[in-house]
């Protein structure tokens, strides 16, 4: 069968790849610029045998998220900074109660209410260190439409095999923007769905420190397990014993630290032969390969560094490439976020450029292209 | 025994002080359970943070302990998502009230059928004693060291305004008559609130020189109207005193089944 074509926008991209992924439960709150995703889902979820609930809040929202996932619901929620800001707290009891599910940004401008209708990638530090605590995290970022599609699934996949939240993270104008989107008739990458415990109930330790991973019960299967935001043993009651506190948080490093291999993604063009690198994500990953080609019809070896997962840092991106650079540009719309992990990475083996622009304006190829030229 | 088929024996002991109400709230909660005779493994409970929202890791289920004030919120999520589980939330005074204010009047609106125990010792009792939404005007907490100015909430009148089904009163004293009150929230098919008066001797009756636990299940005894005794008083003769008992009971819309009846129009099906 062929796939069927849709002109979508990336939002619309977004509920298409979460159906398709196995979506049953959704809940949200309207904001700017996310909204079509509530509005898609409150259609077609439904449609699907789904269940859809607009919360109070985006606090609930959150909460409902993680309450829903318990019951074994692939669950998911979308919002933007204010919203994101809000969801930090739920969004850390997902992560110590290692709850599955997707949290969505699209980005605004900010800081507050910000820029609601205005692209800005301003919240990449703060999918990393939103809310508080040591914690490990999971956040992708899709640059195209079709891509929002695929990286739907896959943030999914990686919440239901590592029993985690996941942060897709959107811009606004590829959320806004309507691309070629092909939506097959199967998925174009296999569905993961969590495990579920096999041992006897009595024995059943829901956060069992030998495996990276323990298989996650659904509530109502009659294990009758504990789940608490206090940091917790592997039976899942509270402790404040250092030795079991130690092992509960380097588990939860380690199940993200011993699975780097399938949670990061990136993409790159013209690298094999490049003397200049442009490190972009998003949409400005799509105007700083506007600039690569621009510079490579100057003569200039310029090529592009795309993650698509940007947390946990792909430092091997970086390090693999910055002994064979003479220059390395960092675009991004902000005041200089991700271009500090990038630095870490490249630890002085190569000269950083930075352009950087938040204003609510997408960053132009020809600034980027200056940039190459200035680094060269 | 109950206890030993509806506690976890090994999360004993647990925190609560000497002369505290929420062991006899905990108890009357499991009578009604087994009174109600709710499947043990398709029962959930919900908490959120505090002294009263700890005993949801003693109770032998499901169970949830959440984050400050958002248990409604969570429960409202594994509610929809699984009707077919029973859900019960207990929560405290501040939990419920001041933090949770706004999950807890949006679930007395969509009359989701979720049982609540608000455990209320007019205290912040986990912090050491601030004073709450439910601690009357002119008593004294750390946080109100020359007495509170707040006015407290009446949250039975506010849970039915707000939409509950089902909303009634006991206290702590009352422990032999409270469970059947829990039982009646429980085969509510809507969301119900029973708020269960609590004594907090340690951080609310010695601050405020009311007495130890006896005389504060005293005061409960003495300044508490049942609802049908109440029916035969005058107003005056009611001055001061808490009307207990079934405060509210009616039927509205349920939201789970309203979703039920939504996903059968959506996909075509017959109802």
């Amino acid at each position: 069968m062929s796939p069927t074509v849709k002109l979508l926008q990336g939002n619309e991209a977004v509920v298409e790849g979460a159906l398709a992924a196995g979506l049953n439960f959704f809940a949200g709150y309207p904001i700017t610029p996310s909204t079509e995703i509530a509005e898609g889902l409150a259609e077609r979820l439904p449609k699907a045998g789904g269940r859809f609930i607009q919360m109070e809040d985006e606090i609930g929202s959150m909460a409902a998220v993680v309450g829903a996932s318990l019951t074994g619901a692939k669950a998911m929620t979308a919002t933007s900074g204010p919203g994101f800001s809000l969801k930090q707290e739920n969004l850390g009891f997902a992560m110590l109660g290692e709850i599955p599910c997707v949290v969505v940004n699209v980005m605004r401008g900010g800081p507050s209410t910000g820029l609601p209708t205005a692209p800005a990638q301003a919240d990449v530090m703060q999918a990393r260190w939103g809310t508080h605590g040591d914690h490990p995290v999971i956040a992708v970022y899709p640059a195209s439409v079709p891509e929002a599609y695929e990286v739907t699934i896959k943030a999914f996949n990686l919440a239901e095999k590592l029993r985690t939240p996941v942060i897709l993270l959107l811009d606004e104008v590829i959320g806004h923007m309507r691309e070629r989107t092909e939506i097959p008739d199967t998925p174009p990458v296999p569905i993961v769905n969590r495990q579920r415990p096999t041992c006897p109930k009595e024995s059943y330790l829901p956060f069992d420190n030998s495996q990276d991973v323990p298989p996650l019960a659904n509530f109502g299967d009659g294990y009758r397990f504990h789940v608490t935001g206090l940091i917790h043993d592997q039976t899942g009651f509270p402790t404040t014993a250092p030795a079991k506190v130690t092992a509960l948080l380097d588990r939860l490093h380690n199940k993200i630290n011993n699975h780097l291999d399938e949670i990061l993604m990136w993409e790159t063009e013209g690298m094999e032969d490049a003397e200049i690198g442009v490190f972009a994500y998003g949409a400005t990953a799509r105007s700083a390969a506007r600039a690569v080609h621009l510079a490579r019809e100057q003569g200039i070896k310029a090529g592009l560094l795309r993650p698509i997962t940007i947390w946990p840092f792909p430092d091997q991106l970086v390090r693999e490439y910055a002994t064979q650079l003479k220059g390395l540009v960092v675009a991004e719309m902000n005041y200089g976020q991700l271009v500090n992990e990038v630095e870490r990475a490249a630890q002085g083996q190569v000269p950083i450029k930075r352009v950087l622009q938040a204003n609510g304006e997408l960053i132009a190829p020809d600034k980027i292209l200056q940039a190459i030229l200035e680094v060269r | 025994m109950l206890a030993e088929k509806y506690l976890r024996d090994a999360m004993m002991p647990h925190i609560w002080c000497p002369g505290c109400g929420h062991g006899i709230i905990m108890q009357a909660i499991i009578r009604a359970i087994d009174k109600a005779g709710l499947d043990q493994d398709k029962t959930v409970i919900v908490s959120g943070i505090g002294c009263s929202s700890r005993a949801s890791g003693y109770m032998n289920f499901d169970t949830l302990h959440t984050t400050h004030g958002r248990a409604l919120a969570f429960a409202t999520g594994i509610k929809v998502a699984n009707p077919e589980l029973n859900v019960i939330v207990i929560t405290g005074d501040g939990d419920a009230l001041a933090i949770g204010g706004n999950h807890f009047i949006h679930a007395c609106r969509r009359n989701i059928d979720i049982t609540t125990i608000i455990f209320n010792n007019s205290i912040y009792g986990m912090t050491s004693g601030q004073y709450s939404p439910m601690t009357p005007a002119g008593m004294f907490a750390t946080t109100s060291p020359y007495g509170n100015i707040d006015r407290n909430f009446d949250v039975c009148e506010l849970a039915k305004a707000a939409g509950a089904t089902y909303v009634a009163r006991s206290t702590a004293y009352h422990a032999n008559s409270m469970p059947d009150l829990i039982v009646k929230a429980i085969q509510n098919k809507g969301f119900s609130v029973v708020e269960a008066i609590s004594q907090c001797p340690t951080y609310y009756g010695r601050r405020n020189k009311i007495g130890d636990a006896i005389d504060m299940l005293n005061w409960q005894k003495e300044n508490t109207v049942n609802v049908a005794a109440a029916a035969r008083l005058e107003p005056e003769q009611l001055a001061g005193k808490l009307i207990i008992g079934e405060l509210h009971n009616s039927s509205a819309p349920e939201f789970t089944e309203q979703y039920e009846q939504l996903l059968a129009r959506v996909q075509g099906r017959e109802e």
